[in-house]
């Protein structure tokens, strides 16, 4: 771990970005393609709960629907994994019990990150002794855009040292973030104070993940792989709604960063509705007709 | 086989063929006609990506074109000359309309006929003809202001006559829009000849011509080959000639009108340089590079075949720019993931190999992505040449297809020089992130076209057209206006 050569970073041409993203969404998928692609983005799914409502009630039943998405066919699924709130993390550990399904806590003044750092790694360290595999911390926006790049590298570098043996995903609230070139930055920094993951959104702002957004991050993916060796996972979330959407974004994984990262220990997608958009066309290619929303389990 | 995880391949989306209706004979269309050929000769037009015949095209003889230039003559005279420019204009948004009404079919065509990928026939082909259209129809009823000062001592802009156009076969549509279209609008009348491999769609666009009802004999199409086209060139009662080919025809052509009265705009071939600066969005201008030089199999006269990387940069770029080969998927021209379809015709696809293989014997490194290539029909891979100098046959000759020459540089004045050593000079690209270092560039190198921070964009706006033996006069925007009108009492 090292802090990276910022200067090192060649600058990014928004319209080029663009349409390099407008050519992913070309690709038609069909047939026996778009099923294998379909259930693999089933796998991939963080399902997410993140609100003041959210009970024990909620968050189970949330996680019988991770570990298994439709009981009409148990070859689809599991979710990679549950995202809650700490105070919710032991509730869903107990729930999804030794199913595979991960727990995500988000963590580090969620949304927001306004808080000392003190008690951001206090809350990390909560929702690990609760028994979260997974946090998803965010990163100081307010920092970043005064120019602090040092600031964000050690904050990310204190949290993953908290973490221990969690996977640390930073999120670096794209939306807010605003330019490619921020996002770059952003990703480069997390990528070095040893970011296990990275993600585009909380989910509270808008806008979320984007085509154009999540190609940067991934380009940096890849050119950090290339520098290191290091792979490092790519979880996109917010504004991700259909399978199509979905399936875009897998083609863009595959064509840039390859076969290695096609599964869900390197890519994630953070949604909610996409769960049953995706059950829906599984459905739709298995029977040839599509379901009514009432035959799919809304939890 | 087409596991999305593993496969290497996704599985085949092809565009279904079911909207177009291919005759199984086409005769030429002559003052609102369809007549054989006199003397009934015909040749056959194949799908390049499989070799199939697709249908018979009447072969137009001397007598043929002439007939041809009498219509277009007796409409110019007639009909076309006494109507109003809004009126003209009219039959051009007409045209414009019933394009975009069927551009599935048209699309699906001109990708069958001529081998290029479904997603540019229907995503950029068929969209520019339309929009050149539309354009031009704007003009039509404001030429009187299109000229400061024409109006100047009682002149008036009016039409130069009968035009003759010949056209090449790597956008056969679209260079027909761009011949028809400022033509029409300016009050002409046309004798139009497609290339020989790829006549279907302007056969087509003479359907929807008068589909939209202009009077017969303002265009008239005839097919053939090189003899037709020289029959279209040199006949005496044209007034104007408008070709897009290759230097060498353009070369023959010009001689054709010396002496004559004839007026000419020629559009010609191309080797341009594409200029990464090493302070560009590299990753940017990789797609860039790829958009450059495999946009249409490389069949493109404004290709960015010329890459001049920075040194510093260069490592870098070329890792990056294979990279992204590996992941351009060759074949069926039909099927919508398909981003390199069919070389136009063997004889091209021979004249690409032969050049590739002697950039070998030249000491020059040939790189090929892995990428699978169908055995059947004419294909060919993606190819960069690594290790080039400005000597290499390769670097001086247009090759007309996906094949790329790279070398380096190391300052701004050595891009200029080694984008300049041409006998070409029609287009070229630049990435920088400095506007300075942009305009420098692009004020320097002596192209009729130059993109910064993009490659191959289009619009019927913008003029077009080369320098030196890359052509003389302009298509597209105003500029393409003047070759088709002249100023007089």
């Amino acid at each position: 771990m090292a802090y990276p050569n910022l200067k090192d970073i060649a600058p990014i041409d928004e319209v080029g970005v663009k349409e390099r993203a407008a050519r992913y969404q070309k690709r038609s998928l069909k047939g026996e393609t778009k099923l294998s692609a379909l259930k693999l983005a089933v796998t991939m799914l963080d399902i997410t709960t993140l609100e003041g409502k959210d009970s024990p009630g909620k968050v189970k039943q949330m996680c019988r629907k991770a570990m298994c998405p439709i009981t009409s066919d148990p070859s689809i699924g599991p979710a990679a994994a549950v995202c809650v709130y700490p105070s919710l993390v032991k509730v869903a550990k107990t729930a999804v019990g030794d199913s595979g399904v991960q727990v995500a806590s988000v963590a580090t003044a969620f949304p927001s990150g306004q808080s000392r750092m003190r008690e951001r790694l206090t809350e990390i360290k909560y929702a690990v002794a609760e028994g979260a595999d997974e946090i998803d911390m965010v990163i100081s926006r307010g920092k970043f855009l005064t120019g602090n790049y040092r600031g964000i590298y050690d904050e990310v570098a204190k949290c993953k040292e908290a973490c221990g043996d969690a996977h640390l995903k930073v999120i670096i609230e794209t939306g807010e973030l605003e330019t490619l070139d921020n996002i770059r930055i952003a990703s480069e920094l997390s990528m070095a104070a040893g970011a296990d993951f990275i993600k585009t959104s909380t989910g509270k702002i808008s806008p979320a993940s984007t085509l154009p957004f999540t190609l940067v991050m991934l380009q940096s993916i890849l050119d950090y792989y290339e520098r290191t060796g290091i792979m490092v996972g790519m979880k996109p979330a917010g504004g991700i709604a259909d399978a199509k959407l979905a399936l875009q974004y897998l083609v863009m994984v595959k064509e840039m960063l390859g076969k290695k990262w096609l599964t869900n220990k390197w890519f994630r997608f953070g949604a909610s509705s996409l769960t049953n958009d995706l059950l829906m066309q599984l459905e739709k290619q298995r029977t040839g007709l599509y379901q009514g929303g009432d035959y799919f389990s809304k939890d | 086989m087409y596991d999305f995880i593993n496969g290497n391949e996704y599985a085949p989306a092809p565009e279904s063929t079911a909207i177009v209706n291919i005759k199984k004979k086409y005769g030429l269309y002559i003052g609102g006609k369809w007549v054989d050929a006199q003397g009934k000769k015909t040749f056959e037009t194949i799908n390049p990506a499989n070799q199939q015949v697709l249908s018979k095209v009447a072969d137009a003889s001397k007598a043929d074109v002439d007939a041809a230039v009498k219509a277009a003559r007796k409409a110019f005279e007639g009909e076309w000359s006494s109507i109003s420019g809004a009126e003209r204009g009219k039959y051009l948004y007409r045209i414009a309309r019933i394009l975009q009404e069927r551009s599935r079919e048209f699309a699906v065509l001109e990708s069958m006929d001529g081998g290029k990928p479904i997603r540019e026939s229907r995503d950029i082909d068929i969209p520019l003809v339309a929009a050149h259209f539309f354009y031009y129809a704007g003009w039509a009823d404001k030429l009187d202001f299109a000229f400061p000062g024409a109006g100047i001592g009682g002149q008036k802009v009016k039409p130069v006559g009968v035009v003759g156009q010949v056209i090449p076969w790597n956008f056969p549509l679209m260079m027909a829009a761009w011949k028809i279209a400022p033509a029409l609008a300016s009050g002409n009348t046309v004798v139009l000849k497609p290339a020989e491999t790829t006549s279907l769609t302007a056969l087509l666009l003479a359907e929807v011509i008068e589909e939209a009802g202009v009077p017969a004999g303002v265009v008239n199409i005839v097919t053939g080959a090189g003899d037709t086209g020289k029959f279209v060139v040199g006949h005496p009662d044209v007034n104007k000639v408008a070709f897009t080919g290759s230097t060498c025809v353009g070369k023959h052509i010009l001689k054709s009108v010396a002496g004559t009265d004839k007026s000419y705009t020629l559009e010609l071939g191309g080797k341009a340089a594409h200029i990464i600066m090493d302070d560009a969005a590299i990753d940017q201008a990789v797609e860039g590079i790829v958009n450059g030089i495999f946009f249409n199999q490389g069949h493109v006269c404004c290709a960015g075949s010329r890459l001049l990387v920075q040194e510093g940069v260069a490592d870098k770029v070329v890792k990056k720019l294979q990279k992204r080969m590996e992941t351009l998927i060759v074949g069926n021209p039909l099927d919508k993931n398909t981003d390199i379809g069919a070389i136009n015709s063997k004889e091209q696809l021979a004249k690409i190999k032969s050049l590739v293989k002697t950039a070998t014997k030249e000491g020059a490194t040939v790189w090929q992505p892995g990428t699978s290539v169908p055995r059947k029909g004419n294909f060919y891979p993606p190819t960069l040449i690594l290790d080039c100098a400005q000597s290499h046959t390769v670097v001086q000759e247009e090759i007309f297809g996906p094949v790329l020459t790279i070398q380096t540089f190391r300052t701004v004045n050595e891009a200029v020089e080694k984008a300049n050593n041409t006998q070409y000079g029609l287009s070229g690209g630049v990435w920088s992130d400095k506007g300075a270092k942009v305009f420098k560039l692009t004020d320097n190198v002596k192209a009729g076209i130059m993109w910064a921070n993009t490659y191959n964009a289009f619009d019927p706006a913008s003029p077009f057209g080369g320098f030196k033996e890359s052509g003389i006069g302009r298509e597209g925007g105003l500029h393409g206006l003047y070759p088709y009108v002249k100023f007089n009492a």
